[in-house]
């Protein structure tokens, strides 16, 4: 399977949907820990860059994610803005110019996508944050010669259940300490809603890299 | 400029746009600028940021305070994404006394080491003696 600009609309517009959908779920989850505006945030944001996305016209995938990006960071008022935005500019960087990609290449974008991330957010695995979805869904990914849509999901899924147990190092959530535990991190839930997308595009079942 | 500048950055437009007129009328010499919510609403914006940076750019430096969390993620953001970045700093304080210090320092004609200090040193403010 090749990944190409047309998939790559159709993973950020699923993933817009996803967002949607969730938008209270969210909102409930950052109620708990954060500042409450996550669910907000992601739905505007991602409102607003389906709406670019699908008026534009795109030649490679770099300039794609590039406007996803921009958008994210013009219209996303909480560290999601940033974060979602640099994951997004970061992988734009390595698709730069690409038409298509095999999944190689695009798993290759994500996981730079991941060192932007840290960098941005000064986060590892363990501070209850996006990071403990998104590190082990890129090693799952690098290291199988085939990737299962419904692997991909369930892993998702359970390192965002996983986030319920551990304690905010990191934003708002950090100031409230041992009471952040039993909660999940809404950063967390929407990158599984972002890896379950991803999912979504490889519905024949499974993918060779 | 003669004059280190400032930037002022919150989640709200309705803090910074106080905080500043207490600024200018303590210093009205220094440059303050503010970024503050995002299309009215309570948040931060990078490009918001990066503009007001670039409105009071004094080659003697930029300081720039925040209030919470995420603010500090957009505002290195912003440094990254303007061409001229040199001689611009994040200060670690709290929003309205450190601003008020510096503004002070920064009102003397010192340098951006001494009006970041200056900024810092807000954290072990005593407010109440006795």
């Amino acid at each position: 399977m090749t990944f190409d600009v047309e998939q790559a609309k159709k993973w950020i517009i699923t993933f817009n949907d996803k967002i949607q959908e969730n938008k209270e779920y969210l909102t409930e989850l950052d109620q708990a820990i954060g500042d409450g505006d996550h669910g907000l945030n992601m739905a505007r944001g991602f409102q607003e860059t389906v709406k670019k996305i699908t008026e534009g016209k795109y030649d490679d995938l770099g300039s794609l994610f590039k406007d996803v990006g921009m958008t994210l960071i013009a219209k996303v008022g909480g560290a999601s803005g940033p974060l979602y935005g640099t994951a997004f500019m970061k992988a734009s960087l390595a698709l730069k110019g690409k038409k298509e990609v095999d999944i190689k290449a695009l798993v290759e974008a994500l996981a730079a996508s991941l060192d932007g991330l840290k960098v941005r957010g000064k986060a590892q695995v363990g501070d209850k944050t996006m990071i403990d979805v998104w590190e082990p869904v890129i090693e799952y990914m690098k290291n199988r010669e085939t990737i299962h849509s419904k692997e991909l999901t369930d892993l998702s899924k359970e390192k965002m259940d996983g986030t319920k147990e551990l304690e905010a190092k990191k934003g708002r959530a950090a100031y409230l300490g041992k009471r952040s535990i039993g909660h999940i991190d809404p950063g967390a839930a929407s990158s599984y809603l972002l890896f379950a997308s991803l999912a979504e595009l490889f519905e024949e079942g499974e993918v060779a890299q | 400029m003669k004059y280190v500048s400032l930037v002022l950055i919150s989640h709200s437009y309705e803090i910074v746009s106080g905080l500043k007129k207490l600024l200018n009328q303590v210093q009205p010499e220094v440059s303050v600028a503010i970024a503050g919510g995002v299309e009215g609403d309570i948040g931060t914006n990078a490009l918001d940021i990066k503009e007001a940076i670039e409105s009071v750019y004094s080659e003697k430096g930029v300081v720039v305070l925040f209030d919470l969390g995420s603010a500090l993620i957009n505002a290195e953001m912003a440094i990254e994404m303007l061409e001229n970045n040199e001689n611009i700093i994040i200060a670690d304080a709290p929003l309205v006394e450190g601003a008020y210090a510096a503004v002070v320092e920064a009102g003397l004609g010192s340098s951006i080491e001494e009006v970041v200090r200056a900024g810092e040193s807000a954290k072990e403010l005593v407010k109440i003696n006795d």
